[in-house]
């Protein structure tokens, strides 16, 4: 063993269904100083007598219960998790403190401006550093998550589009773009064209020129891409793309890689969104929040979701409605706030140099880490790679053993596995990204158990294919989880 | 910079391996042309000191719920929050991770999720729940394009008292998309008409409680809308109200969707908030979002896996059943854990506080002399017409400290001069009394 998992301290632990026992409750109401009202008098049928589904346990069950289930967790609090694309480096404490003050996490967003100028001013400030380090004009921060940023933006277009009167009903999307790519088009009702990477794992501009059209509202593309390769005919496509007319998103998923190197905005892209839990280190939560604010050329500003801030002559911030040709809301208030002053928080502890030098790290710990591992493992691409490196299983044919194997015997070295199998065009892919968070003596520990398991697939692939062999639950049955779905639970069995 | 690792001699180490002279040359496959070659215009950095006296200053500029009588809802709920639940989701391996893609090392927030879609399906009289969308109002804008594709017609009618956000956002999502909103009028008493629902209708939204506080006659409209063949879908803002208004499943919801905040989320400037979908199981193909299944482990024990991921954009791509992927995880697991603390017995107390006290501000309200314009009965929230500008009167409750409700003439302008007032059971009795003085102050 290489890795330092151990063994520790582990409990089993039930449902809150199954520990519950009628009588007991975790919270206590202040005594009541208004009259009692019966429901049942007050609303009849209106009303129900019963809360199916809820468990009774005191506070202390309750606590025991969700620390039992934390630990069953890995967190980059614990250690390397180098998932591919999605940027699991540190989430300094810092910036949950401060998303905690009362002034912010307790403020309601329809006090009035007047009532609540430090936010906006946080919003009007963050908007601008955004805005300059991708190289934009302008900035909305609704989006609650990159996908909705990415809906937002190909909304933008598309009122772009309409307001020329210009009909276009389809979007190029490249063949190793993230799932929501297309999946945003297609909710704006664009056809999606898929566009083929060149053998060197990037996209050429004769490829988007054969499919370049009038018919075509725009190209979405991601730089670095999932290869973690720079597109180095970047700027060339976006000539392509707007030659024809049409406009140019940014999928931000790895801007990581760029932020004080290089500008999307100085490239050509027209519109793009930012992953503020990728990028500017907020927590991914288990599966969010995050916040994907949305960065735009003048030339797409007007189409901003409302409201936008804006900073009056008297140096107040002021809500702004009026947007005529704007898309719309595409948030019930103002986005998820909470992120966005983690995220402010990040970039004012980074400040230019730091910003700058997280990016170098993260590219010189992706490239280190290649160095290290490459001749165990395939690189499908020979192109330099920036903030991550995609690797395969092809080594170790005939093994039997195959990238999620590895994936699976990488937590027995306590380690979270990369991202398996993704991006869609390379057979067999491990997406890695360390992040500029880990130390060189964290990656060579984790290099070391690479190449401990691609011996291991060829001296004992059997002990590989039946990985993890040290965690609480060994593989799990997905394929009978989706046959009969149990997805709650019943008294008494489903 | 302290959040970054490496020594001077590990870069020289490191760079020397990759064959690599300077930390600048990693980036040569970016065409020199767009190398930035000038500092990022952002402030300089900043120790943890400085950024806590800087954000400490910013955030004393905004009124908040902790230092004022705050009857402000509309959507967002002022609730009182126990201390497990920060306690509990400020543990690093609950915040600190991502989506549960490894299930062997996931089971944590795997079985939270469980836990919650179980929560969720009681309290809204429904058999699948997803795992969380962004918010309300965009949960509710997934909830009609689920509707619109589980009936292939047409036609979405949306009741008038639907808060006017999660209108705002359905026409968004809708707007690239060939369907049509229908708008139901209101009642006089407040509630929904079920009126102009035909052959075409996909489905009829309303909110329960409506954005006006009134509480529908959700078993009314379901029947209104089944006798079409169109679904009913509820939009809920205030999910407390579940805990004492019957399960709007229950009630012939085919599709339930809303707002979680209530449940343990800091109000937060209205976000992140934790949106949901709760829904039939002869619909499970169609929900978006996340769903986690139990499963049995290769050695035959209970665990939990995401499943069903099909429905997916990272599977389906175009053709998914939305584009959402990251959602609201850890805002579900306060509202997992604000539930699991309350339980049976103290989600029914905390409903029926928020009922009284509720009930009390309305009697207080009326013996000032003001008239709540509405017969049909509400939960915590309702409207009170004012004898003067709306406007005038929060400005005058707020230098008494009362942040008093939301001026409805941007929403509702038919309504005159009103008021919507939340009053929850964080309200005193003696904070009910100063708002209604403050309010009847005029002409009183």
């Amino acid at each position: 063993m290489t890795g330092n998992a151990t063994r520790g301290f582990s409990y089993e632990e039930d449902l809150l269904f199954e520990r519950s026992r009628p009588g007991r409750c975790g919270v206590e109401l202040p005594r009541n100083d208004v009259p009692e009202v019966d429901p049942r008098a007050l609303l009849g049928a209106l009303s129900r007598d019963e809360l199916p589904g809820l468990p009774e346990l005191s506070e202390v069950e309750v606590v025991r219960h969700f620390t039992r289930l934390s630990t069953w967790n890995a967190a980059v609090d614990l250690g390397l998790y180098p998932l591919g694309s999605c940027t699991m480096k540190y989430n300094p404490k810092i910036n949950e403190k401060v998303a905690r003050l009362p002034g912010f996490a307790h403020a309601h967003p329809f006090s009035p401006a007047s009532e609540t100028q430090g936010l906006l001013a946080l919003f009007f400030e963050l908007e601008r550093c955004l805005a300059e380090i991708s190289g934009m004009d302008r900035v909305t921060l609704q989006p609650a998550a990159g996908a909705q940023g990415e809906l937002a933006g190909i909304m933008m277009i598309r009122a772009y589009h309409a307001q020329r009167g210009d009909k276009r009903t389809k979007v190029l999307v490249p063949d190793s773009a993230h799932g929501t790519n297309p999946a945003s088009a297609a909710l704006n009702g664009y056809e999606i064209v898929s566009v083929a990477s060149g053998s060197d794992g990037i996209l050429h501009p004769k490829a988007v020129a054969e499919a370049m059209s009038d018919d075509v509202a725009g190209l979405m593309i991601t730089n670095p891409n999932t290869l973690g390769i720079f597109e180095t005919h970047l700027a060339e496509i976006c000539d392509v793309v707007h030659a024809k007319g049409g406009l140019v998103y940014g999928d931000g998923a790895n801007l990581n890689a760029l932020v004080g190197v290089a500008r999307p905005g100085d490239l050509g892209i027209d519109v793009m969104h930012f992953n503020l839990h990728k990028t500017f280190s907020t927590p991914h939560g288990g599966g969010g929040p995050g916040a994907g604010p949305v960065g735009v050329k003048a030339s797409l500003a007007a189409y901003l979701p409302t409201p936008v801030v804006e900073r009056a002559a008297d140096g107040t911030y002021q809500w702004n409605d009026a947007l005529p040709h704007s898309i719309g809301r595409l948030h019930g208030n103002h986005g998820n706030v909470g992120m966005l002053v983690r995220a402010h928080a990040y970039i004012r502890a980074l400040g230019p140099d730091g910003l700058k030098r997280a990016t170098q790290l993260a590219v010189l710990n992706a490239n280190y880490l290649l160095a290290r591992i490459r001749g165990a493992y395939h690189v499908p691409y020979a192109n330099p790679v920036l903030h991550e490196c995609v690797v395969t299983d092809r080594m170790l044919a005939g093994t039997g053993v195959s990238t999620l194997d590895v994936a699976k015997r990488l937590i027995d070295h306590g380690y979270h596995p990369p991202t398996v199998y993704f991006p869609l065009i390379v057979n067999g892919a491990l997406m890695i990204e360390p992040t500029e968070s880990e130390s060189k003596e964290g990656l060579d520990r984790f290099a070391d158990a690479l190449l401990a398991i691609a011996e291991e697939a060829h001296t004992d692939p059997e002990t590989v294919r039946s990985a993890p062999h040290h965690t609480r639950r060994r593989r799990l049955d997905e394929t009978r989880a989706a046959r009969k779905p149990v997805l709650r639970w019943q008294p008494g069995g489903a | 910079m302290r959040y970054l690792p490496h020594t001077d001699a590990d870069i020289r180490e490191m760079l020397a391996r990759v064959g690599q002279p300077d930390l600048g040359a990693l980036f040569e496959s970016i065409p020199a042309q767009f190398r930035l070659t000038r500092a990022l215009d952002v402030p300089a950095a900043a120790s943890e000191y400085e950024i806590l006296a800087e954000f400490e200053a910013l955030a004393a500029q905004n009124e908040h719920a902790g230092a004022r009588a705050w009857f402000l809802g509309a959507g967002v709920h002022h609730h009182f929050v126990p201390s497990a639940v920060d306690a509990l989701i400020s543990r690093a391996e609950f915040y600190t991770s991502y989506t549960p893609y490894q299930p062997e090392i996931s089971q944590g927030t795997l079985q939270a999720i469980f836990e919650w879609q179980t929560m969720l399906c009681g309290l809204t009289g429904q058999e699948v729940s997803n795992a969380s969308l962004y918010d309300g109002a965009s949960a509710t804008a997934e909830a009609v394009l689920m509707a619109l594709r589980v009936s292939k017609r047409r036609k979405v009618a949306v009741s008038s008292a639907l808060h006017p956000h999660y209108r705002g956002v359905l026409e968004t999502y809708l707007a690239a998309l060939d369907f049509e909103l229908i708008t139901l009028r209101r009642g006089s008493d407040g509630r929904t008409l079920p009126s102009a629902i035909d052959r075409e209708t996909a489905c009829v939204l309303v909110q329960q409680p409506n954005f006006l506080g009134c509480i529908e006659d959700l078993r009314a409209l379901a029947h209104a809308a089944h006798a079409q063949g169109a679904l009913l879908v509820t939009a809920v803002a205030e999910a407390i109200s579940l805990a004492l208004l019957a399960a709007p499943g229950d009630c012939g919801a085919d599709i339930v969707c809303g707002e979680a905040q209530s449940f343990g989320v800091p109000m937060a400037f209205g976000g992140p908030h934790l949106g949901f979908l709760t829904a039939r199981m002869a619909h499970v193909r169609q929900v978006p979002g996340r769903l986690v299944g139990e499963t049995l482990d290769a050695d035959g024990q209970r665990g939990y896996v995401l499943t069903l991921s099909t429905r997916e954009q990272h599977i389906r791509r175009e053709r998914a059943t939305s584009n959402i992927c990251t959602n609201q995880g850890l805002c579900l697991m306060m509202a997992t854990i604000f539930l699991a603390l309350h339980g049976k017995t103290g989600m029914r107390q905390l409903a029926e506080r928020n009922l009284a006290k509720a009930e009390y501000a309305k009697a207080r309200l009326r013996a000032a002399g003001l008239t709540l314009p509405f017969a049909a009965p509400s939960f915590n929230e309702f409207v009170v017409q004012l004898r003067e500008p709306a406007d005038r009167a929060l400005a005058r409750a707020r230098a008494q400290g009362i942040v008093a409700g939301l001026d409805l003439a941007k929403f509702v302008p038919e309504l005159g001069d009103a008021l919507l007032v939340c009053v929850t059971e964080t309200a005193s009795r003696a904070s009910i009394d100063r708002l209604a003085t403050v309010l009847a102050g005029a002409g009183a």
